[in-house]
């Protein structure tokens, strides 16, 4: 089963690397791009049958810092 | 006095820790590889050095501090072992959950490598017993992600306590509330992103790293 991890900086945390892709999408003309945040993907594949608790986990230990990031999982069931 | 300094694929200010531990108490150091389950017997104290752990993957710090070593460490510092993590050390302590908060990318978005001011904060620490309160130091930074981040109650509680160890005199990185290095509640582990172990030779610059390490060194001997 494949799953997508998307990994992404709270709201409130600062993105100093969102703001200077922000800044750089305007310098290019793209006008009306309100705000710019950058995250993470990560995909697994993983064994059918693991838990959602395991996923939770894998994501809560390593895959995100809990301090600054949340996460969503997305799986691809038939991927 | 038994110290030990930890070396993770990608450490390079390993030897640099190694160098000043030895200068300053007159014993090197004993070298201790990041895949070694346990810790040498009965140390005094524990180094994190700099470097780019793992290459920086996923987070700075994030893989070194999920290492086999780093369990013994947690341990170690849970018994009052001394633990002093310096830059890239400091990442680790924040990602292994010894220290709060965490380290982001440089609000400048620069790698910043220069001598910067530090303020001692709590001078009453065993890592900055032999500094003045308030004291300007001049010790070297060089990171990409020194930008300490922590929510607003965690620094309230940091500063209530008296476990903010150092400040920059002017913030280089986008630091909240200007913080260069804290302490854990115990007060054993020290994390701080400038490198006092760069600044132990007047021919490399400067000395103002000395006292930090004759501070832990000799709350050593009373103890």
């Amino acid at each position: 089963m494949k799953v997508r991890i998307h990994v992404s900086l709270k709201p409130g945390v600062l993105d100093p690397q969102g703001r200077a892709v922000h800044h750089a999408l305007e310098g290019l003309g793209f006008s009306g791009v309100e705000d710019v945040r950058i995250g993470r993907l990560v995909e697994l594949d993983v064994a059918d049958g693991t838990t959602d608790e395991a996923l939770d986990e894998m994501c809560r230990k390593l895959l995100a810092n809990m301090v600054i990031e949340n996460y969503s999982i997305e799986k691809l069931e038939n991927a | 006095m038994r110290a030990a300094v930890i070396t993770f694929p990608g450490s390079n200010c390993d030897r640099d820790m190694a160098v000043a531990i030895e200068r300053i108490s007159g014993k090197a150091p004993l070298r201790v590889w990041h895949g070694d389950a346990s810790l040498p017997e009965s140390l005094d104290f524990i180094a994190l050095p700099g470097g780019f752990s793992y290459g920086d993957y996923l987070r700075c710090g994030a893989m070194a501090a999920n290492s086999p070593i780093m369990r013994a460490i947690i341990d170690a510092a849970g018994k009052g072992v001394p633990l002093l993590g310096v830059c890239n050390g400091f990442q680790v302590l924040a990602e292994s959950g010894l220290l709060p908060g965490a380290l982001m990318r440089n609000a400048g978005q620069t790698f910043i490598c220069r001598t910067v001011k530090l303020k001692v904060e709590n001078a009453t620490s065993m890592f900055t017993s032999r500094h003045d309160a308030g004291q300007v130091i001049d010790i070297p930074v060089a990171h990409h992600d020194g930008n300490y981040f922590a929510d607003s109650e965690t620094l309230d509680r940091l500063e209530g306590d008296g476990r903010v160890a150092f400040r920059y005199a002017e913030n280089c990185n986008g630091s909240q509330r200007d913080i260069a290095g804290i302490l854990n509640a115990g007060g054993n582990v020290l994390g701080m992103m400038p490198h006092p172990e760069r600044a132990v030779d007047a021919a490399h610059g400067g000395t103002d790293g000395v006292a930090l390490f004759e501070s832990v060194f000799e709350s050593l001997s009373v103890a």
